[in-house]
């Protein structure tokens, strides 16, 4: 939130301009959200998941993190969006949209999930965080590079390790089963 | 309500519990992929919110926050992967037809 906006209110509400982009994005995610889950055609949950990370991207700017922001854009976004689509594209039957999507026991699902989200909600609202402080900070970005590329520099290296090893596992994993040449 | 700890923790919550409840309930071997990236991204929620709002981790919430994004994009390679091989045998995204343990 810029410095500028921070005092003002929105004319007709009575909000800040922070609380509407708030209950905005957060509307906008958790509603893209249920679609992905809910939505019987799998293309659409794909493309819906687009919208539910872009509203997040918002939102960690909204928490003073663009540097997390842009990566959630270029990685979820770019990336795992794409491949995401492509591989439902992959696997898709040529019947179109199953009849069942959810099993047999989704009820008891909705019930671990519904129960879940009260105990969280009853935890968090019942904790007097004592570290916390009532206006959140700004990352700054070249704080955040000197850190990475210091103290954070073995997790780093294993990230990239890491990466290097999902390709190879990925590429190996989805190949076909080539004939070896001799024939028999 | 966008300068407290709390209403970013409850949205990361609600978050977790709409990917939760499509991971259990989701037939579809890549919706429940979908929903673990839904997972996945509550949890980065809520590591920055602690971030913005613990001064003494700040900085530290981003790096974390960097790392979880790229274990998720590997962890999205393999699981997509996996999925591929395995409609490419038994020709169904369905997790509850791989039932060849069973037969």
């Amino acid at each position: 939130m810029s410095n500028a906006l921070a005092g003002a209110t929105v004319p007709a509400l009575g909000w800040s301009w922070g609380d509407l982009l708030f209950l905005v994005l957060s509307g906008t995610m958790l509603a893209a959200a249920l679609t992905v889950v809910v939505n019987r055609d799998i293309i659409r949950s794909g493309l819906a998941m687009i919208v539910a990370f872009a509203a997040l991207a918002g939102i960690y700017v909204l928490l003073g993190a663009p540097l997390v922001a842009a990566a959630q854009v270029l990685i979820y976004i770019g990336a795992i969006s794409v491949l995401v689509l492509f591989a439902i594209m992959l696997t898709q039957t040529k019947v179109g949209p199953i009849r069942l999507v959810f099993h047999h026991q989704a009820w008891a699902g909705a019930a671990a999930a519904v129960v879940l989200a009260a105990i969280l909600i009853g935890v968090i609202t019942g904790t007097d965080w004592p570290d916390a402080v009532a206006h959140q900070a700004h990352t700054a970005t070249d704080a955040l590079a000197r850190l990475l590329f210091s103290d954070y520099v073995l997790p780093l290296e294993v990230v990239s390790v890491l990466l290097l090893a999902a390709v190879v596992g990925g590429v190996f994993l989805a190949k076909r089963d080539e004939p070896q040449g001799e024939e028999r | 309500m966008s300068h407290s700890l709390d209403a970013y923790l409850i949205l990361s919550a609600l978050l977790f519990c709409v990917g939760m409840f499509g991971f259990l309930a989701r037939r579809n071997a890549i919706a429940m992929l979908m929903s673990i990236e839904l997972m996945l991204n509550a949890v980065n929620l809520t590591i920055v919110a602690f971030g913005a709002f613990v001064p003494a981790l700040t900085v530290h919430a981003s790096a974390i926050a960097l790392m979880v994004i790229s274990v998720a994009a590997g962890e999205a390679t393999v699981g997509l992967a996996i999925v591929i091989a395995i409609f490419r045998n038994r020709r169904t995204p369905l997790v509850d037809e791989y039932d060849r343990m069973r037969e």
